[in-house]
Protein backbone atom coordinates (compact mmCIF):
# COMPACT_ATOMS: atom_id res chain seq x y z
CA UNK A 1 0.00 0.00 0.00
CA UNK A 2 1.00 3.66 -0.95
CA UNK A 3 2.10 5.65 2.14
CA UNK A 4 -0.25 8.44 1.17
CA UNK A 5 -3.03 5.96 1.03
CA UNK A 6 -2.33 4.95 4.84
CA UNK A 7 -2.25 8.52 6.01
CA UNK A 8 -5.58 8.72 4.38
CA UNK A 9 -6.89 5.71 6.28
CA UNK A 10 -5.24 6.25 9.41
CA UNK A 11 -7.41 9.47 9.20
CA UNK A 12 -10.92 8.61 8.54
CA UNK A 13 -10.34 6.45 11.18
CA UNK A 14 -9.78 8.99 14.02
CA UNK A 15 -12.39 10.72 12.70
CA UNK A 16 -15.05 8.26 12.80
CA UNK A 17 -13.35 6.92 16.08
CA UNK A 18 -14.04 10.62 17.41
CA UNK A 19 -17.73 11.01 15.98
CA UNK A 20 -18.93 7.59 17.57
CA UNK A 21 -16.90 8.15 20.91
CA UNK A 22 -15.92 11.58 21.10
CA UNK A 23 -15.42 11.02 25.28
CA UNK A 24 -12.67 9.09 24.73
CA UNK A 25 -10.49 11.62 23.35
CA UNK A 26 -11.04 14.30 26.30
CA UNK A 27 -7.63 13.86 27.24
CA UNK A 28 -6.06 15.61 23.90
CA UNK A 29 -8.66 18.72 24.69
CA UNK A 30 -8.79 19.06 28.33
CA UNK A 31 -5.22 20.87 28.51
CA UNK A 32 -6.79 23.43 26.56
CA UNK A 33 -9.77 23.96 29.10
CA UNK A 34 -9.62 25.71 32.93
CA UNK A 35 -9.90 22.57 34.85
CA UNK A 36 -13.42 23.42 35.51
CA UNK A 37 -14.60 23.39 31.63
CA UNK A 38 -15.85 20.15 29.84
CA UNK A 39 -13.53 19.40 27.28
CA UNK A 40 -15.78 17.29 25.13
CA UNK A 41 -19.25 18.85 23.23
CA UNK A 42 -22.24 16.93 24.69
CA UNK A 43 -25.73 19.10 24.63
CA UNK A 44 -26.09 17.25 21.17
CA UNK A 45 -24.21 14.10 19.64
CA UNK A 46 -21.58 14.64 17.19
CA UNK A 47 -22.70 11.96 15.24
CA UNK A 48 -26.09 13.48 14.69
CA UNK A 49 -25.11 16.87 13.92
CA UNK A 50 -22.10 15.55 11.56
CA UNK A 51 -24.58 13.46 9.36
CA UNK A 52 -26.87 16.56 9.78
CA UNK A 53 -24.10 18.89 8.29
CA UNK A 54 -23.20 16.42 5.62
CA UNK A 55 -26.91 15.99 4.60
CA UNK A 56 -27.70 19.53 4.25
CA UNK A 57 -24.14 19.97 2.39
CA UNK A 58 -24.72 17.24 -0.35
CA UNK A 59 -28.49 17.70 -0.53
CA UNK A 60 -27.73 21.45 -1.41
CA UNK A 61 -24.82 20.60 -3.84
CA UNK A 62 -26.57 17.71 -5.49
CA UNK A 63 -29.58 20.73 -6.14
CA UNK A 64 -27.16 23.08 -7.46
CA UNK A 65 -25.34 20.58 -9.30
CA UNK A 66 -28.26 19.58 -11.25
CA UNK A 67 -29.83 22.91 -11.65
CA UNK A 68 -25.97 24.20 -12.45
CA UNK A 69 -25.56 21.53 -15.31
CA UNK A 70 -29.11 21.73 -16.82
CA UNK A 71 -28.53 25.41 -17.17
CA UNK A 72 -24.78 24.93 -19.08
CA UNK A 73 -26.36 22.02 -21.28
CA UNK A 74 -29.50 24.02 -22.44
CA UNK A 75 -27.27 27.32 -22.88
CA UNK A 76 -24.70 25.44 -24.74
CA UNK A 77 -27.22 24.33 -27.18
CA UNK A 78 -27.80 26.08 -30.53
CA UNK A 79 -31.17 27.28 -29.32
CA UNK A 80 -30.29 28.43 -25.68
CA UNK A 81 -27.36 30.27 -27.05
CA UNK A 82 -28.87 34.14 -26.57
CA UNK A 83 -29.09 33.02 -22.78
CA UNK A 84 -25.35 31.96 -22.20
CA UNK A 85 -25.02 35.59 -20.75
CA UNK A 86 -27.98 35.87 -18.67
CA UNK A 87 -27.48 32.72 -16.92
CA UNK A 88 -24.14 33.92 -16.36
CA UNK A 89 -24.94 36.63 -14.21
CA UNK A 90 -27.47 34.83 -12.27
CA UNK A 91 -25.25 32.19 -10.99
CA UNK A 92 -22.96 36.01 -10.51
CA UNK A 93 -25.33 37.22 -8.55
CA UNK A 94 -25.97 34.14 -6.06
CA UNK A 95 -22.21 34.29 -5.54
CA UNK A 96 -21.97 37.80 -4.57
CA UNK A 97 -24.56 37.81 -1.49
CA UNK A 98 -22.67 37.24 1.41
CA UNK A 99 -24.05 34.13 3.27
CA UNK A 100 -24.71 35.65 6.46
CA UNK A 101 -27.05 37.72 4.10
CA UNK A 102 -28.75 35.34 2.44
CA UNK A 103 -29.28 33.86 5.69
CA UNK A 104 -31.49 36.80 7.18
CA UNK A 105 -33.21 37.03 4.19
CA UNK A 106 -33.85 33.72 4.15
CA UNK A 107 -34.76 33.21 7.73
CA UNK A 108 -38.14 35.45 7.47
CA UNK A 109 -39.81 33.62 4.60
CA UNK A 110 -38.24 29.89 5.71
CA UNK A 111 -38.26 30.25 9.55
CA UNK A 112 -35.58 29.23 11.57
CA UNK A 113 -33.57 25.67 11.08
CA UNK A 114 -32.05 24.02 8.22
CA UNK A 115 -34.05 25.73 5.45
CA UNK A 116 -32.20 29.51 5.01
CA UNK A 117 -28.80 27.26 5.12
CA UNK A 118 -30.04 24.76 2.24
CA UNK A 119 -31.07 27.75 0.24
CA UNK A 120 -27.70 29.66 1.03
CA UNK A 121 -25.54 26.61 -0.07
CA UNK A 122 -27.84 25.85 -3.39
CA UNK A 123 -26.99 29.74 -4.21
CA UNK A 124 -23.52 29.38 -3.47
CA UNK A 125 -22.71 26.36 -5.03
CA UNK A 126 -24.32 27.54 -8.23
CA UNK A 127 -21.05 29.51 -9.56
CA UNK A 128 -18.61 26.93 -9.42
CA UNK A 129 -20.53 24.42 -10.72
CA UNK A 130 -21.65 26.50 -13.54
CA UNK A 131 -18.96 28.06 -14.99
CA UNK A 132 -16.81 24.39 -14.98
CA UNK A 133 -19.63 22.76 -16.92
CA UNK A 134 -19.58 25.17 -19.14
CA UNK A 135 -15.85 25.15 -19.46
CA UNK A 136 -16.93 21.58 -20.20
CA UNK A 137 -19.45 21.55 -22.52
CA UNK A 138 -17.93 24.25 -24.58
CA UNK A 139 -13.61 22.05 -24.75
CA UNK A 140 -14.93 19.44 -26.77
CA UNK A 141 -12.59 19.46 -29.52
CA UNK A 142 -13.66 20.61 -33.10
CA UNK A 143 -12.83 17.92 -34.77
CA UNK A 144 -14.53 15.47 -32.34
CA UNK A 145 -17.77 17.66 -32.41
CA UNK A 146 -17.38 17.43 -36.24
CA UNK A 147 -16.82 13.97 -36.39
CA UNK A 148 -19.66 12.81 -34.28
CA UNK A 149 -22.21 15.44 -36.41
CA UNK A 150 -20.51 13.69 -39.32
CA UNK A 151 -21.60 9.86 -38.33
CA UNK A 152 -24.56 10.88 -37.60
CA UNK A 153 -25.40 11.29 -34.32
CA UNK A 154 -28.60 13.14 -33.11
CA UNK A 155 -28.07 15.98 -30.93
CA UNK A 156 -29.21 14.10 -27.73
CA UNK A 157 -26.54 10.73 -28.62
CA UNK A 158 -23.76 13.75 -28.85
CA UNK A 159 -24.60 15.11 -25.68
CA UNK A 160 -24.42 12.24 -23.62
CA UNK A 161 -22.13 9.81 -25.48
CA UNK A 162 -19.50 12.72 -26.71
CA UNK A 163 -19.73 15.94 -24.74
CA UNK A 164 -20.88 15.05 -21.15
CA UNK A 165 -18.33 11.84 -20.51
CA UNK A 166 -15.48 14.20 -22.12
CA UNK A 167 -16.49 17.28 -19.82
CA UNK A 168 -16.95 14.65 -16.72
CA UNK A 169 -13.64 15.55 -15.10
CA UNK A 170 -14.14 19.40 -15.22
CA UNK A 171 -17.69 19.16 -14.36
CA UNK A 172 -16.14 17.13 -10.81
CA UNK A 173 -13.87 19.74 -10.10
CA UNK A 174 -16.62 22.48 -10.22
CA UNK A 175 -18.88 19.91 -7.65
CA UNK A 176 -15.55 19.29 -5.68
CA UNK A 177 -15.12 22.94 -4.56
CA UNK A 178 -18.97 23.17 -4.32
CA UNK A 179 -18.47 21.08 -1.76
CA UNK A 180 -15.47 22.22 0.19
CA UNK A 181 -16.92 25.79 0.17
CA UNK A 182 -20.60 25.04 1.21
CA UNK A 183 -18.80 22.76 4.03
CA UNK A 184 -17.26 25.35 5.49
CA UNK A 185 -20.10 27.94 4.98
CA UNK A 186 -22.85 25.59 6.57
CA UNK A 187 -21.21 26.15 10.16
CA UNK A 188 -22.69 29.78 9.77
CA UNK A 189 -25.95 28.14 9.45
CA UNK A 190 -26.19 27.29 13.23
CA UNK A 191 -26.53 30.68 14.03
CA UNK A 192 -30.06 30.44 12.59
CA UNK A 193 -30.71 26.75 14.37
CA UNK A 194 -29.75 24.82 11.33
CA UNK A 195 -28.43 21.98 12.64
CA UNK A 196 -24.65 21.38 12.19
CA UNK A 197 -21.55 21.06 13.54
CA UNK A 198 -21.05 25.07 13.40
CA UNK A 199 -23.13 24.57 16.97
CA UNK A 200 -20.23 23.00 18.72
CA UNK A 201 -18.48 26.12 17.55
CA UNK A 202 -21.02 28.32 18.89
CA UNK A 203 -21.15 27.20 21.92
CA UNK A 204 -17.37 27.18 22.05
CA UNK A 205 -17.45 30.80 21.77
CA UNK A 206 -20.37 31.61 23.64
CA UNK A 207 -18.89 29.93 27.03
CA UNK A 208 -15.09 30.62 26.10
CA UNK A 209 -14.42 26.37 25.41
CA UNK A 210 -11.16 26.61 23.27
CA UNK A 211 -12.12 22.79 23.19
CA UNK A 212 -15.43 23.09 21.69
CA UNK A 213 -14.01 25.71 18.93
CA UNK A 214 -11.12 23.49 18.35
CA UNK A 215 -13.23 20.28 17.84
CA UNK A 216 -16.30 21.64 15.71
CA UNK A 217 -13.37 22.93 13.43
CA UNK A 218 -11.30 19.96 13.31
CA UNK A 219 -14.43 17.53 11.91
CA UNK A 220 -15.27 19.95 9.11
CA UNK A 221 -11.70 20.66 7.97
CA UNK A 222 -10.91 16.98 8.10
CA UNK A 223 -14.24 16.04 6.33
CA UNK A 224 -13.63 18.88 3.55
CA UNK A 225 -9.82 17.17 3.35
CA UNK A 226 -11.14 13.74 2.72
CA UNK A 227 -13.60 14.62 0.22
CA UNK A 228 -11.83 16.93 -1.93
CA UNK A 229 -8.89 14.23 -1.92
CA UNK A 230 -11.56 11.68 -2.95
CA UNK A 231 -13.05 13.16 -5.82
CA UNK A 232 -10.08 14.71 -7.26
CA UNK A 233 -8.78 11.52 -7.20
CA UNK A 234 -11.76 10.54 -9.45
CA UNK A 235 -11.21 13.33 -11.70
CA UNK A 236 -7.64 11.68 -12.41
CA UNK A 237 -8.90 8.84 -13.14
CA UNK A 238 -11.49 9.81 -15.90
CA UNK A 239 -9.21 12.55 -17.19
CA UNK A 240 -6.74 9.69 -17.64
CA UNK A 241 -9.16 7.70 -19.81
CA UNK A 242 -9.69 10.25 -21.24
CA UNK A 243 -6.41 11.21 -22.31
CA UNK A 244 -7.17 14.63 -21.16
CA UNK A 245 -4.80 17.29 -19.79
CA UNK A 246 -5.68 16.76 -15.82
CA UNK A 247 -8.44 19.63 -15.05
CA UNK A 248 -6.84 22.39 -12.75
CA UNK A 249 -7.64 21.91 -9.20
CA UNK B 1 -35.44 5.09 -53.29
CA UNK B 2 -32.16 4.66 -54.93
CA UNK B 3 -32.07 4.24 -58.17
CA UNK B 4 -29.08 1.39 -59.65
CA UNK B 5 -28.07 3.41 -62.66
CA UNK B 6 -28.42 6.72 -61.11
CA UNK B 7 -24.54 8.29 -60.34
CA UNK B 8 -23.17 8.03 -56.92
CA UNK B 9 -23.65 11.92 -56.79
CA UNK B 10 -25.60 14.40 -58.94
CA UNK B 11 -24.55 17.53 -57.61
CA UNK B 12 -26.71 20.62 -59.40
CA UNK B 13 -26.32 24.33 -59.36
CA UNK B 14 -25.03 23.96 -55.83
CA UNK B 15 -24.67 27.25 -53.70
CA UNK B 16 -23.72 28.35 -50.88
CA UNK B 17 -23.85 32.14 -48.89
CA UNK B 18 -22.34 33.20 -45.63
CA UNK B 19 -23.67 36.95 -44.72
CA UNK B 20 -23.72 38.16 -48.32
CA UNK B 21 -20.66 36.80 -49.07
CA UNK B 22 -20.94 33.78 -51.93
CA UNK B 23 -18.33 30.96 -51.01
CA UNK B 24 -20.00 28.02 -53.29
CA UNK B 25 -20.93 29.42 -56.55
CA UNK B 26 -22.98 27.38 -58.74
CA UNK B 27 -21.26 24.37 -58.81
CA UNK B 28 -22.92 21.18 -61.08
CA UNK B 29 -20.78 18.17 -61.45
CA UNK B 30 -21.43 14.24 -61.41
CA UNK B 31 -19.67 11.30 -59.64
CA UNK B 32 -20.27 7.85 -61.06
CA UNK B 33 -19.72 4.68 -58.74
CA UNK B 34 -16.47 3.79 -57.99
CA UNK B 35 -14.60 7.07 -59.01
CA UNK B 36 -12.67 8.87 -56.74
CA UNK B 37 -12.96 12.23 -57.09
CA UNK B 38 -10.19 14.80 -55.98
CA UNK B 39 -11.59 18.47 -55.27
CA UNK B 40 -8.53 20.57 -55.25
CA UNK B 41 -7.92 23.65 -54.89
CA UNK B 42 -5.86 26.73 -52.64
CA UNK B 43 -7.44 27.43 -48.95
CA UNK B 44 -10.63 29.25 -48.34
CA UNK B 45 -11.67 27.99 -52.29
CA UNK B 46 -15.01 26.27 -50.63
CA UNK B 47 -13.96 22.81 -50.92
CA UNK B 48 -14.84 22.21 -47.26
CA UNK B 49 -18.13 23.86 -47.76
CA UNK B 50 -19.16 22.11 -51.15
CA UNK B 51 -18.46 18.52 -49.24
CA UNK B 52 -20.19 19.43 -46.38
CA UNK B 53 -23.14 20.52 -48.27
CA UNK B 54 -23.04 16.55 -49.97
CA UNK B 55 -24.08 14.95 -46.40
CA UNK B 56 -25.97 18.16 -45.47
CA UNK B 57 -23.40 19.17 -42.44
CA UNK B 58 -23.89 22.93 -44.13
CA UNK B 59 -27.51 22.88 -46.04
CA UNK B 60 -27.40 24.70 -49.74
CA UNK B 61 -28.81 27.83 -50.44
CA UNK B 62 -29.60 26.64 -53.75
CA UNK B 63 -29.59 23.89 -55.89
CA UNK B 64 -29.95 20.30 -54.96
CA UNK B 65 -27.38 17.04 -54.41
CA UNK B 66 -28.75 13.32 -55.48
CA UNK B 67 -26.79 10.38 -53.63
CA UNK B 68 -27.45 7.15 -56.27
CA UNK B 69 -30.68 9.10 -57.60
CA UNK B 70 -32.37 10.06 -54.09
CA UNK B 71 -32.48 13.84 -53.05
CA UNK B 72 -30.02 14.18 -49.88
CA UNK B 73 -32.82 16.07 -48.47
CA UNK B 74 -35.96 13.14 -48.16
CA UNK B 75 -34.76 12.11 -45.10
CA UNK B 76 -33.66 13.78 -42.05
CA UNK B 77 -29.97 14.73 -42.44
CA UNK B 78 -28.86 12.51 -39.13
CA UNK B 79 -29.97 9.67 -41.06
CA UNK B 80 -28.77 10.59 -44.42
CA UNK B 81 -25.06 10.78 -42.93
CA UNK B 82 -25.20 7.08 -41.07
CA UNK B 83 -25.46 6.13 -44.44
CA UNK B 84 -22.11 8.03 -45.80
CA UNK B 85 -18.59 7.71 -44.51
CA UNK B 86 -16.89 10.88 -43.18
CA UNK B 87 -13.31 11.26 -42.73
CA UNK B 88 -11.44 14.88 -41.18
CA UNK B 89 -8.39 16.12 -40.71
CA UNK B 90 -7.47 15.43 -37.66
CA UNK B 91 -9.66 12.29 -37.49
CA UNK B 92 -11.73 13.76 -34.69
CA UNK B 93 -11.74 10.40 -32.79
CA UNK B 94 -13.47 10.05 -29.80
CA UNK B 95 -10.59 10.54 -27.35
CA UNK B 96 -13.57 8.74 -24.31
CA UNK B 97 -13.57 5.61 -26.30
CA UNK B 98 -11.50 2.79 -27.73
CA UNK B 99 -10.69 2.20 -30.65
CA UNK B 100 -13.21 -1.19 -31.39
CA UNK B 101 -16.19 1.54 -29.63
CA UNK B 102 -15.32 4.36 -32.27
CA UNK B 103 -15.02 1.86 -35.69
CA UNK B 104 -18.18 0.41 -34.22
CA UNK B 105 -19.78 4.54 -33.92
CA UNK B 106 -22.25 3.87 -37.10
CA UNK B 107 -23.30 0.21 -36.85
CA UNK B 108 -24.39 0.98 -32.90
CA UNK B 109 -26.33 4.13 -34.14
CA UNK B 110 -27.96 2.07 -36.98
CA UNK B 111 -28.34 -0.92 -34.30
CA UNK B 112 -26.42 -3.96 -35.37
CA UNK B 113 -26.06 -6.87 -33.27
CA UNK B 114 -23.12 -6.76 -31.32
CA UNK B 115 -21.83 -9.95 -32.32
CA UNK B 116 -22.32 -8.53 -36.34
CA UNK B 117 -20.37 -4.87 -34.96
CA UNK B 118 -17.37 -7.03 -33.28
CA UNK B 119 -17.43 -8.94 -36.50
CA UNK B 120 -16.72 -5.99 -38.34
CA UNK B 121 -14.40 -3.98 -36.31
CA UNK B 122 -12.31 -7.47 -36.33
CA UNK B 123 -12.45 -7.08 -40.03
CA UNK B 124 -11.66 -3.42 -40.53
CA UNK B 125 -8.69 -3.59 -38.25
CA UNK B 126 -7.21 -6.19 -40.05
CA UNK B 127 -7.41 -4.96 -43.17
CA UNK B 128 -5.72 -1.66 -41.83
CA UNK B 129 -2.76 -3.81 -40.55
CA UNK B 130 -3.84 -3.21 -36.90
CA UNK B 131 -3.88 -6.31 -34.65
CA UNK B 132 -6.90 -6.33 -32.94
CA UNK B 133 -5.41 -8.23 -29.77
CA UNK B 134 -3.55 -5.22 -29.73
CA UNK B 135 -5.24 -2.62 -30.57
CA UNK B 136 -9.30 -2.84 -30.32
CA UNK B 137 -8.99 -1.99 -26.52
CA UNK B 138 -6.44 0.80 -26.98
CA UNK B 139 -7.51 4.76 -26.87
CA UNK B 140 -7.09 6.89 -29.67
CA UNK B 141 -4.35 8.63 -27.66
CA UNK B 142 -2.25 5.45 -27.33
CA UNK B 143 -2.12 5.20 -31.45
CA UNK B 144 0.49 7.01 -32.94
CA UNK B 145 -0.34 9.41 -35.74
CA UNK B 146 -0.60 7.27 -38.81
CA UNK B 147 -2.74 4.79 -36.92
CA UNK B 148 -4.88 7.31 -35.62
CA UNK B 149 -5.59 8.13 -38.95
CA UNK B 150 -6.13 4.68 -40.13
CA UNK B 151 -9.08 3.92 -37.44
CA UNK B 152 -10.87 7.43 -38.80
CA UNK B 153 -11.21 5.62 -42.36
CA UNK B 154 -12.15 2.21 -40.88
CA UNK B 155 -14.65 4.23 -38.56
CA UNK B 156 -16.09 5.67 -41.34
CA UNK B 157 -16.29 2.41 -43.95
CA UNK B 158 -17.73 0.50 -40.77
CA UNK B 159 -21.66 0.36 -41.73
CA UNK B 160 -20.02 -0.40 -45.15
CA UNK B 161 -21.39 2.77 -46.74
CA UNK B 162 -21.24 2.80 -50.71
CA UNK B 163 -19.94 6.82 -50.25
CA UNK B 164 -16.65 8.14 -48.10
CA UNK B 165 -16.17 11.70 -47.95
CA UNK B 166 -12.82 13.02 -47.38
CA UNK B 167 -11.59 16.69 -46.07
CA UNK B 168 -7.90 16.55 -46.02
CA UNK B 169 -7.62 13.09 -44.69
CA UNK B 170 -4.04 12.71 -44.69
CA UNK B 171 -3.58 16.49 -44.31
CA UNK B 172 -1.37 15.68 -40.64
CA UNK B 173 0.37 13.07 -41.81
CA UNK B 174 4.38 13.16 -42.30
CA UNK B 175 5.32 12.35 -46.18
CA UNK B 176 6.32 9.01 -45.60
CA UNK B 177 3.64 7.92 -43.61
CA UNK B 178 1.40 9.97 -46.05
CA UNK B 179 1.82 8.21 -49.08
CA UNK B 180 1.51 4.47 -47.44
CA UNK B 181 -2.22 6.08 -46.07
CA UNK B 182 -2.87 7.10 -49.98
CA UNK B 183 -1.22 3.63 -51.53
CA UNK B 184 -3.72 1.72 -48.54
CA UNK B 185 -6.83 4.23 -49.91
CA UNK B 186 -6.55 3.13 -53.16
CA UNK B 187 -6.18 -0.81 -52.17
CA UNK B 188 -8.82 -0.57 -49.90
CA UNK B 189 -11.33 1.27 -52.54
CA UNK B 190 -10.25 -1.39 -55.06
CA UNK B 191 -11.29 -4.06 -52.76
CA UNK B 192 -15.00 -2.48 -51.89
CA UNK B 193 -15.75 -0.32 -54.85
CA UNK B 194 -16.38 2.90 -52.69
CA UNK B 195 -17.12 5.67 -54.21
CA UNK B 196 -15.06 8.26 -52.67
CA UNK B 197 -15.18 12.30 -52.64
CA UNK B 198 -11.60 14.16 -51.70
CA UNK B 199 -10.84 17.37 -50.89
CA UNK B 200 -6.94 18.35 -50.59
CA UNK B 201 -4.86 21.34 -51.82
CA UNK B 202 -1.98 19.10 -52.86
CA UNK B 203 -1.72 18.62 -56.36
CA UNK B 204 0.36 16.08 -56.12
CA UNK B 205 -2.32 14.08 -54.10
CA UNK B 206 -5.26 14.52 -56.12
CA UNK B 207 -2.81 13.49 -59.45
CA UNK B 208 -2.00 10.47 -57.09
CA UNK B 209 -5.62 9.48 -56.19
CA UNK B 210 -8.17 10.74 -58.24
CA UNK B 211 -10.00 9.31 -61.34
CA UNK B 212 -11.02 12.89 -62.02
CA UNK B 213 -10.63 16.31 -60.46
CA UNK B 214 -12.36 19.36 -59.79
CA UNK B 215 -10.21 22.14 -59.65
CA UNK B 216 -11.72 24.58 -57.30
CA UNK B 217 -10.98 28.66 -57.08
CA UNK B 218 -13.05 31.31 -54.99
CA UNK B 219 -16.24 28.81 -55.34
CA UNK B 220 -16.35 28.13 -58.63
CA UNK B 221 -15.17 24.63 -60.08
CA UNK B 222 -12.87 25.89 -63.04
CA UNK B 223 -12.33 22.66 -64.58
CA UNK B 224 -13.60 19.01 -64.18
CA UNK B 225 -11.37 16.25 -65.81
CA UNK B 226 -9.14 13.26 -65.53
CA UNK B 227 -5.92 14.10 -64.22
CA UNK B 228 -4.00 13.57 -67.67
CA UNK B 229 -6.61 16.00 -69.28
CA UNK B 230 -6.19 18.43 -66.49
CA UNK B 231 -2.15 18.88 -66.96
CA UNK B 232 -2.35 18.36 -70.70
CA UNK B 233 -4.99 21.24 -71.50
CA UNK B 234 -5.51 23.22 -68.14
CA UNK B 235 -8.26 25.17 -68.58
CA UNK B 236 -7.25 28.27 -66.89
CA UNK B 237 -4.06 29.90 -66.05
CA UNK B 238 -4.91 29.24 -62.48
CA UNK B 239 -5.36 25.49 -63.22
CA UNK B 240 -1.70 26.01 -64.54
CA UNK B 241 -0.18 27.76 -61.85
CA UNK B 242 -1.64 25.42 -59.70
CA UNK B 243 0.00 22.46 -61.79
CA UNK B 244 3.08 24.28 -61.18
CA UNK B 245 4.47 24.69 -64.77
CA UNK B 246 8.58 23.19 -64.08
CA UNK B 247 6.68 19.74 -62.37
CA UNK B 248 4.24 19.27 -65.58
CA UNK B 249 6.26 16.93 -67.82
CA UNK B 250 7.07 14.67 -64.24
CA UNK B 251 3.25 15.16 -63.16
CA UNK B 252 2.15 13.63 -66.61
CA UNK B 253 4.52 10.82 -66.31
CA UNK B 254 3.49 9.60 -62.55
CA UNK B 255 0.45 8.50 -64.42
CA UNK B 256 1.81 6.54 -66.25
CA UNK B 257 3.46 2.47 -65.31
CA UNK B 258 6.38 0.70 -66.58
CA UNK B 259 4.73 -1.73 -67.95
CA UNK B 260 2.76 0.73 -71.00
CA UNK B 261 6.16 1.50 -72.49
CA UNK B 262 7.73 -1.81 -72.13
CA UNK B 263 9.88 -2.82 -74.99
CA UNK B 264 11.65 -6.30 -76.16
CA UNK B 265 15.32 -6.34 -75.41
CA UNK B 266 18.08 -6.44 -72.28
CA UNK B 267 19.76 -4.04 -70.33
CA UNK B 268 22.06 -3.49 -67.66
CA UNK B 269 21.76 -2.74 -63.83
CA UNK B 270 19.69 -2.69 -61.37
CA UNK B 271 15.59 -3.29 -62.43
CA UNK B 272 12.55 -1.97 -62.41
CA UNK B 273 8.78 -3.52 -61.84
CA UNK B 274 6.43 -2.84 -64.61
CA UNK B 275 3.67 -1.38 -61.72
CA UNK B 276 6.55 1.37 -61.21
CA UNK B 277 5.48 4.62 -62.04
CA UNK B 278 7.22 6.27 -65.00
CA UNK B 279 8.13 9.20 -63.21
CA UNK B 280 10.44 6.69 -60.91
CA UNK B 281 11.63 4.86 -64.26
CA UNK B 282 12.75 8.16 -65.95
CA UNK B 283 14.52 9.18 -62.37
CA UNK B 284 16.27 6.03 -62.31
CA UNK B 285 17.19 6.44 -66.13
CA UNK B 286 18.37 9.86 -65.30
CA UNK B 287 20.37 9.48 -61.90
CA UNK B 288 22.55 6.13 -62.79
CA UNK B 289 23.16 7.30 -66.29
CA UNK B 290 21.19 4.35 -67.83
CA UNK B 291 19.42 4.55 -71.89
CA UNK B 292 17.40 1.84 -70.62
CA UNK B 293 16.21 -0.14 -67.73
CA UNK B 294 15.74 -4.20 -67.39
CA UNK B 295 11.65 -4.93 -66.25
CA UNK B 296 11.77 -7.66 -64.05
CA UNK B 297 8.69 -9.33 -62.47
CA UNK B 298 9.08 -12.10 -59.61
CA UNK B 299 12.26 -12.83 -60.91
CA UNK B 300 11.10 -12.99 -64.85
CA UNK B 301 12.72 -10.48 -67.45
CA UNK B 302 9.60 -8.69 -69.13
CA UNK B 303 12.10 -6.33 -71.60
CA UNK B 304 13.08 -2.98 -71.13
CA UNK B 305 11.78 0.80 -70.57
CA UNK B 306 13.93 3.17 -72.29
CA UNK B 307 14.86 6.71 -71.65
CA UNK B 308 14.18 8.42 -74.67
CA UNK B 309 10.26 6.70 -74.75
CA UNK B 310 10.44 7.91 -71.07
CA UNK B 311 11.20 11.40 -72.40
CA UNK B 312 8.70 11.70 -75.57
CA UNK B 313 5.94 10.08 -73.00
CA UNK B 314 6.79 13.40 -71.27
CA UNK B 315 5.86 15.88 -73.09
CA UNK B 316 2.70 17.55 -73.90
CA UNK B 317 0.14 15.40 -75.19
CA UNK B 318 -1.15 16.00 -79.08
N1 LIG C 1 -19.62 28.79 -41.02
C1 LIG C 1 -19.07 29.77 -41.78
N2 LIG C 1 -19.45 31.05 -41.61
C2 LIG C 1 -18.93 32.05 -42.36
N3 LIG C 1 -18.02 31.86 -43.32
C3 LIG C 1 -17.59 30.61 -43.54
C4 LIG C 1 -18.09 29.49 -42.79
N4 LIG C 1 -17.49 28.37 -43.23
C5 LIG C 1 -16.65 28.75 -44.22
N5 LIG C 1 -16.71 30.09 -44.41
C6 LIG C 1 -15.95 30.85 -45.42
O1 LIG C 1 -16.17 30.25 -46.66
C7 LIG C 1 -14.98 30.25 -47.44
C8 LIG C 1 -14.69 28.85 -47.91
O2 LIG C 1 -14.34 28.06 -46.79
P1 LIG C 1 -13.98 26.52 -46.92
O3 LIG C 1 -15.08 25.82 -47.62
O4 LIG C 1 -13.64 26.03 -45.55
O5 LIG C 1 -12.69 26.57 -47.83
P2 LIG C 1 -11.56 25.45 -48.05
O6 LIG C 1 -12.01 24.17 -47.46
O7 LIG C 1 -11.39 25.40 -49.54
O8 LIG C 1 -10.33 25.99 -47.40
C9 LIG C 1 -13.89 30.83 -46.57
O9 LIG C 1 -13.69 32.17 -46.95
C10 LIG C 1 -14.45 30.75 -45.19
O10 LIG C 1 -13.97 31.81 -44.40
MG1 LIG D 1 -11.08 22.97 -45.97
Amino acid sequence: MRPGLVIRLLVLGLLVAFIFAPGAFGWAFAPLNRPNQPPIYTQSSLLRLTLSHLGIVLGAVLAASIVAIGLAIVVTRRAGEDFLPLSRSLANIGQTFPPVAVLALAVPILGFGNGPTFVALFLYGLLPIFENALTGLTATPPAVREAARGMGMTGWQRLVGVELPLALPVILAGVRLSIVISLATATIGSTVAASTLGEVIIAGLLSNNIAFILQGGLIVAVLAVLIYDGLSAIERRLGRRGGAPLPAA
Amino acid sequence: MSQPTAPMIAIEGLCKDYEGRRVVEDVSLTIGRGEIVAVVGTSGSGKTTLLRMVNRLVEPSAGRVTIEGEDTRAQPPHLLRRRIGYVIQGNGLFPHRTVAQNIGTVPRLLGWDRARIAARVKALLEIFQLDPAEFAGRLPHELSGGQQQRVGVARALAAEPHLLLMDEPFGALDPIIRAKAQEDLLAIQKSFGTTIMLVTHDMDEAIALGTRIAVMDQGRVLQYAPPEDIIARPATPFVDALLGRGDRPFRLLSLGHVRDLLEPGTAQGEPIGPEASLREAFAECLWSGRDALPVIENGQALGIVRREALARQAGRPQ
